[in-house]
């Protein structure tokens, strides 16, 4: 099962309605994934040399009460970078100007246990066990205001329901992907990515689906050349919902095992799982509504 | 009599579907309306009276699936396994059918004006079915009895492992399964398509039963042969 949702507003007044449209939409595939949730937003990109990272404090022994004005004049003190960050619940965004992957590896050594949700200078990543009414609430996501996002609503089936297993997965920068179904070859793309160096978090199939993308785009690959190579390497069923700071991406499997449907108008492009996700949109009526054929590529762009 | 109005925004699925089910008698109600299905699954799902329902709007999963005797318009697109296992009677998709729209059907008549997804009529066991638009991959896969009519094209691997059922295509195929064929048409095949046309509704008498090709099962597979070394 799993439900996957992805929203692009076209036009820049309608984009303070993003999370306000997306949170219908987000628990409209409760049913099909009850136990986690979460969504990546992408908004106008911070001024060059500032980044951002989403981290998550529900897997150390403070959980929502961890001290994250303490982490962030840590990381100061010793990074000698000059951070601010902005938090809620388990959840905070790190914004700082200097090397990402410097500030990365020292949390990872002085905080394992705060959990990296994504990187980058548009992107903001938000995901957490429990219903997906319950996350949205906790995370206040009806607020989010941006350009597009993709959200996911799991109901486990390949590794353990843990906040680090939820979706949206992301690899690199401004980099995310949500998936319905499961993989057959998760293994075998892993250990071809390990051998390229490249470190996995968790033993989800879809994490192996993630980095085999951001890799490929690491590479030099478009994002269209990537989706290209991923329908040769990657076996099994699959409906994959791509974010980066500028596109929309959506694919399915040959068989088209897992839905899909898409529903455009002048204002927007909104992709779910089913049509009951969709319904609640403004000028749904006039859309155009249509399932998105397998094996095919569709980016929308902002 | 009056017409009978559901609204999805304020009465269940469950409550519509148990009225359908236990609460009207044969010919006591000209026309069921339901309004607002939002892409809700099984709306008039095993319908075993004679009555006319109008689902205006989109529906969900298996809507109209095990239907028995009821003649149901849904008057939007379908999501997946749009008259399932019907029986006998008729069900009308205005818009476009998502996959296995039909599947295993046993009767009765579907029609969908738009496209269908993929394994549309997947088993049929003696159903008929009407497309307007095109039929996605693995279309009639290993359909015993009934008939389909593709007014579009055909993806991928159409017919496959087909048993007694046939298939009428006007457009493109884009490839036969295991041991479909295109096969002559004959006259019965003529008279049939013309009475599946007709039955299918006005819009579709533009479609001429000569434009159209056969496809029939050629039995190769009936009987295992060891030494086609799974070459079919």
């Amino acid at each position: 099962m799993c439900g996957i949702v992805g929203l692009l507003i076209k036009k820049e007044p309608l984009r303070v309605h993003l999370g306000e449209w997306m949170v219908p939409m987000l628990i409209g595939m409760t049913e099909r994934g009850p136990d986690s949730a979460g969504l990546a937003i992408f908004s106008k990109s911070l001024p060059v040399g500032q980044h951002k990272i989403s981290l998550y404090s529900g897997l150390t022994t403070d959980g929502a009460d961890f001290n994250w004005t303490g982490m962030r004049h840590h990381a100061d003190e010793t990074l000698g970078i000059s951070s601010t960050i902005q938090h809620s619940d388990n959840h905070a965004i790190l914004t700082f100007v200097g090397n990402p992957e410097l500030v990365k590896r020292w949390i990872h050594e002085h905080y394992p246990a705060v959990h990296i949700l994504s990187t980058g200078s548009s992107i903001d990543l938000f995901k957490d066990v429990g219903s997906p009414a319950a996350v949205a609430s906790r995370y206040r996501l009806d607020l989010l205001q941006g350009s597009h996002l993709v959200g996911h609503t799991r109901m486990a089936t390949e590794s353990a329901v843990t906040p680090d297993r939820a979706h949206p997965f992301t690899a690199g920068e401004d980099f995310c992907l949500v998936h319905n179904g499961s993989l057959s070859n998760p293994y075998g793309i892993r250990r071809m990515l390990e051998s390229h160096g490249i470190h996995f978090d968790t033993d989800n199939d879809t994490e192996a689906a993630c980095r085999f993308l951001e890799w490929r785009l690491r590479e030099g690959d478009t994002l269209e050349e990537a989706i290209q190579k991923s329908f040769t390497e990657l076996d099994g069923f699959f409906t994959f919902l791509m974010g980066t700071a500028n596109q929309l991406a959506l694919i399915r499997d040959p068989f088209a095992c897992k839905p899909a449907v898409v529903a455009e108008t002048g204002d927007y492009v909104a992709i779910a799982s089913e049509f009951r996700s969709l319904a609640h949109l403004p000028d749904i009526q006039n859309a155009h509504i249509f399932e998105p054929a397998p094996e095919e590529m569709y980016v929308w762009r902002i | 009599m009056e017409n009978i109005k559901f609204d999805l925004q304020t009465t269940s699925v469950r409550e519509i579907n148990k009225f359908l089910h236990h609460e009207i008698a044969e010919g006591t109600v000209p026309r069921i309306i339901i309004e607002h299905p939002d892409g809700a699954h099984n709306i008039a799902a095993g319908l075993n009276v004679n009555c006319e329902v109008e689902i205006r709007g989109h529906v969900g999963y298996y809507a109209a699936g095990m239907n028995q005797h009821a003649s149901v318009l849904i008057a939007g697109n379908a999501g997946t396994g749009v008259a399932e296992n019907m029986m006998n009677g008729r069900v009308h998709v205005r818009g476009f059918a998502s996959n296995s729209a039909g599947a295993s059907a046993h009767g009765g008549l579907l029609i969908v004006d738009g496209d269908a997804g993929l394994r549309c009529g997947i088993s049929l066991k003696g159903g008929d079915i009407v497309v307007g638009g095109s039929v996605g991959s693995f279309s009639a896969f290993m359909a015993q009895a009934g008939r389909m009519v593709i007014c579009g094209n055909a993806g991928d691997a159409l017919g496959d492992s087909l048993y007694e059922a046939v298939v009428y295509v006007k457009g493109h195929i884009k490839s036969l399964g295991a041991d479909a064929r295109i096969e002559d048409m004959t006259a019965d095949d003529h008279q049939a398509l013309e009475s599946l046309l007709n039955q299918a509704g006005v819009s579709y008498s533009m479609h001429r039963p000569s434009d159209f090709k056969r496809i029939a099962s050629a039995r190769n597979l009936y009987h295992w042969n060891a030494d086609a070394n799974q070459e079919y």
